[in-house]
């Protein structure tokens, strides 16, 4: 009879989840999932609703990266209103979601960083879980915890900046945007009182891309080998490769770097992407049509961009990208934990990016929509923090929303995450028969690496129930329990 | 001077989700309030939910007041003095009142006396507007509040 162990609560990551591992007889591992029960009906929900009002209703998904969301469903509606696929807007229009956009890259990267990762960094896998977050980050680091704050912070002033505020911005509508930069507002990002403008920012990121490659050097076998697998990756690219995390082509590589999808146009990921559902989670899983259900799964987030793009069009990053590459021979990198060196390359990209749009006149000038002949489908890509966001709407004769379709990023790293998972679980637990806090963190620290937010934006005291499921050898149900 | 003391109100949740936005409510009518009243040392703040950089805003206050919904077993409403807590929640893109005060402590060197007010709710879909139940606990929490904003003291002795 084979044994089963349940590992929950994932903490720091967003939404229900649960780690179920099965035990053969010998002990080992069998087989490993990881069930995120993640809030469906959101789809349904905008049906029958005016489209013009997608950008501001779909940030009650998620308190946690509403600014994608915003931008993604404004892209699609602004196919949807004749003014393009993404590069259609005025230079306000572009330039200020682009601002908007990387502020929203920046702190979300920081957060990550500083609070969920570098603990795990810091104190290793089995340490103290008492001070194993960004408490004993303070404690023992504080001048990186400081960071961290201010780094959030600045991230998100751009954010209220660009989108009119902190909650349910406005800032990208249809065709366009309601609003140009100040020039109070840009002076106060570029010449802020110490530390708050974008050259500290920049100085911060560097040295936190400096941090990790230190950290890299002395823990070279933690970081290359843990969860480390081969697999394809998926994100937007410039049309001339370089990366761009607000608006591309779509590029998929092998794990040996093949390209699979070569740079098509996202209108059509249906075409090239779907969707399957298993019944043991909520949540799907997607996979290159090309490759079928089977192979055709892929990474998406930070890793994967810095696999799929050619080059980083801003200098810092694109030296940080050159090393980032050299490590592979220029292949594709598939360890897990290089995960978080990317995401560091991508903040500093995203700081270098802020300060390049601010520079820019054009946020200043006041030609903010175009419009154009409307049409009945549009779909809109970004570069997530987390990876590639697709919003997908349809409208009737009436203006309405008939059909609704947002396949997020945590959604697409959801075979990744599995197998991350599949991978910790055998060299950890092999043999065991118990969790040590160690090990219950090895799996968590997998999943962290991906960064997975599952906000049903409901966080109300009390509200984060969590279920238990076990099922004997048989698969049968034989208890469920819920926190 | 306790009347010159420097308040922050604080509201967070996602008014997205009927009662969840109790605590963004709460900031807004307090905040005509103030103005009507002419209470300068009052100043406000609301957002999805708290994350670390609150800590920095803190920093300078010396009385803090984070509000949100709660789906607690409590009557209406209850004010409760925060105690700072570095305790890593399961969902943690978000954080705690009370590790945003523990994080204030630590990386500042400041304590803000702080509160939670948590106000009771009942309804969390996809819709706009509170529930009339929610609504009433917001009245009760309110009223209560107002004279502790009218003189300070009364919270520093809370």
């Amino acid at each position: 009879m084979g044994q089963k162990i349940t590992i929950e609560p994932v903490t720091r990551v967003e939404g229900h989840g649960k780690v179920t591992i099965h035990l053969d007889d010998k002990g080992n591992v069998r087989q490993t999932r990881l069930h995120i029960v993640e809030f469906r009906g959101f789809e349904r929900f905008v049906q029958g609703r005016p489209y013009w009002e997608a950008p501001v209703l779909v940030q009650r998904l998620c308190g946690i990266c509403p600014v994608s969301h915003h931008l993604a469903a404004a892209k699609a509606l602004d196919v949807i209103v004749g003014a393009g696929t993404g590069d259609g807007l005025t230079p306000t229009g572009e330039k200020m979601r682009r601002l908007m956009h990387y502020g929203q890259m920046f702190q979300s990267h920081a957060l990550h960083f500083f609070h969920l990762a570098s603990p795990d960094l810091l104190f290793g896998v089995d340490g103290d879980p008492l001070i194993r977050n960004v408490i004993g980050v303070a404690l023992k680091h504080k001048d990186l915890a400081v960071q961290g704050v201010m780094m959030r912070k600045f991230g998100q002033e751009i954010i209220k900046a660009t989108a009119g505020k902190k909650i349910h911005g406005t800032g990208a509508i249809p065709g366009g945007i309601n609003k140009h930069l100040s020039i109070e507002e840009r002076d106060s990002f570029l010449k802020g009182a110490d530390p708050m403008n974008i050259d500290k920012m920049i100085s911060w990121a560097q040295d936190a891309v400096d941090f990790f490659k230190a950290y890299h050097k002395e823990n070279k076998d933690f970081i290359d080998g843990f969860a480390a697998f081969p697999s394809s990756h998926l994100s937007l690219v410039r049309k001339d490769g370089a990366m761009d995390l607000y608006h591309g082509v779509l590029r998929a590589i092998d794990a040996d770097g093949k390209k699979i999808l070569n740079d098509v146009d996202y209108q059509n990921y249906d075409d090239y992407i779907d969707e399957e559902v298993k019944n043991w989670s909520y949540m799907k899983f997607p996979y290159l049509l090309e490759l079928g259900k089977e192979n055709g799964w892929y990474r998406v987030g930070p890793l994967a961009r810095c696999n799929t793009a050619d080059f980083i069009p801003t200098p810092l990053a694109q030296k940080e990208f050159e090393i980032f590459k050299n490590y592979t021979n220029g292949k594709p990198n598939n360890m897990s934990m290089h995960m978080h060196w990317a995401r560091l390359i991508e903040t500093l990209h995203a700081a270098e990016m802020m300060q390049e749009l601010l520079n820019d006149p054009d946020l200043l000038k006041d030609d903010l929509v175009i419009k154009g002949t409307k049409v009945k489908r549009g779909v809109g890509l970004i570069e997530a923090p987390r990876g590639t966001l697709f919003h997908h709407y349809e409208i009737n004769d009436n203006d309405q929303i008939e059909m609704a379709n947002l396949i997020v990023s945590t959604t697409n790293n959801n075979e990744p995450m599995n197998r991350a998972v599949n991978s910790v679980a055998k060299e950890y637990m092999n043999g065991q028969k118990e969790i040590t806090e160690g090990m219950r963190n090895a799996v968590e620290v997998a999943i962290r690496a991906y960064d997975p937010c599952l906000s049903c934006a409901t966080h109300a005291l009390g509200q984060m129930p969590l279920e238990i499921t076990l099922f004997d050898v048989h698969n049968n149900m034989i208890d469920k329990k819920r926190s | 001077m306790a009347e010159k003391l420097q308040i922050l109100i604080y509201g967070y949740g996602n008014p997205g989700r009927q009662d969840d936005g109790l605590g963004n409510h709460f900031v807004e009518k307090v905040k005509a309030w103030a103005e009507e009243k002419g209470l300068s040392n009052l100043s406000f703040d609301s957002n999805y939910q708290l994350n670390i950089e609150d800590a920095a805003e803190i920093s300078d206050k010396d009385i803090v007041i984070f509000v949100d919904a709660s789906i607690e077993d409590i009557e209406s409403f209850e004010l409760e003095e925060i105690t700072p807590d570095a305790k890593v929640e399961f969902s943690m893109h978000a954080v705690s009142a009370s590790y945003v005060v523990h994080l204030c402590r630590d990386i500042y060197q400041k304590s803000p006396k702080s509160f939670l007010l948590h106000v009771k709710g009942y309804e969390w879909e996809f819709m706009e507007g509170m529930t009339a139940k929610a609504l009433k606990n917001f009245e009760k929490a309110f009223g209560y509040i107002k004279p502790m904003l009218l003189n300070p003291q009364k919270l520093l002795d809370y």
